[in-house]
């Protein structure tokens, strides 16, 4: 197929109006990620280290972005990984997934797909089981954002 | 809506103590509550809300998952077995309905 002149001035017109008309979604503030971390910890700053995410650098469909996160631990019945929570600080709402471990999982390890409105950082926070806090932060460029709209 | 298809991929044989990775998936549309159909009207938010991993009755694995994870919700842990036993897998839905696989697997 060849487009005339006419023609694709005529899409790209379309795809600008498209864009401006498309609804704006209020998307969450890094003061309600902030508060979904304090809540997790118990209002404790978590250190850094121990936990890494695993995320693409660029991913180009927002829908489904692997994620994996591993922590350090020797998962043994009094020293293990309890939970580890995953946020997304520019989606419409923070939260995006809770692991909770055991002792009888072997490795702090979990991988699944998630959806990115934009351009944004992936936070992992582990929760020890003596209390302490880690976390890891990594940002992530999304090409086509993931909230439908 | 087509009935959730929960799918899993455990080994079938495993050495005593060894850790074991599980890939479990299920066909589900994950719809957030933040699109809207064509007359403007929000489309409610239905998800799988929790899913849980028991071996022998105990609980190894559990995630608690919100909208942002993606439709057809895949996740992949491990575990460490030392017995011979069956894997229950359980997916709950926002609606209340649950849906669930078992998976039996020998340690030699």
């Amino acid at each position: 197929m060849t487009l005339t002149r006419r023609e694709a001035l005529g899409l790209t017109a379309g795809a600008a109006a498209f864009l401006t008309l498309a609804p704006r979604i209020a998307f969450a503030a890094a003061e309600e990620t902030e508060a979904a971390i304090k809540a997790f910890t118990g209002g404790a700053t978590p250190a850094s280290g121990k936990v890494s995410l695993d995320t693409p650098e660029i991913a180009e469909n927002g829908n489904t972005v692997p994620v994996g996160v591993s922590v350090e631990s020797p998962m043994t019945a009094d020293n293990y990984v309890e939970s580890v929570m995953i946020l997304a600080d520019g989606n419409p709402a923070p939260g995006v997934a809770t692991f909770h471990f055991t002792a009888m999982s072997g490795i702090a390890e979990a991988k699944t797909r998630i959806r990115l409105a934009k351009t944004q950082n992936v936070i992992a926070i582990a929760k020890m089981s003596d209390g302490s806090t880690f976390m890891d932060k990594k940002e992530v460029k999304v090409t086509i954002g993931g909230c439908g709209g | 809506m087509a009935a959730p298809k929960p799918r899993v991929k455990v080994p079938k044989k495993a050495s005593k103590g060894e850790v074991i990775t599980i890939k479990t998936l299920i066909s589900h549309p994950m719809e957030s509550g933040q699109r809207k159909d064509k007359k403007g009207e929000v489309i409610p938010r239905q998800i799988i809300n929790k899913f849980t991993c028991e071996y022998n009755g105990q609980v190894v694995f559990s995630c608690d998952l919100e909208p942002a994870v993606s439709a057809n919700p895949y996740l992949e842990f491990n575990a460490k077995v030392e017995d011979s036993g069956t894997f229950k897998f359980t997916w709950l839905d926002d609606d209340g309905s649950t849906y669930s696989t078992e998976n039996k697997l020998t340690v030699e």
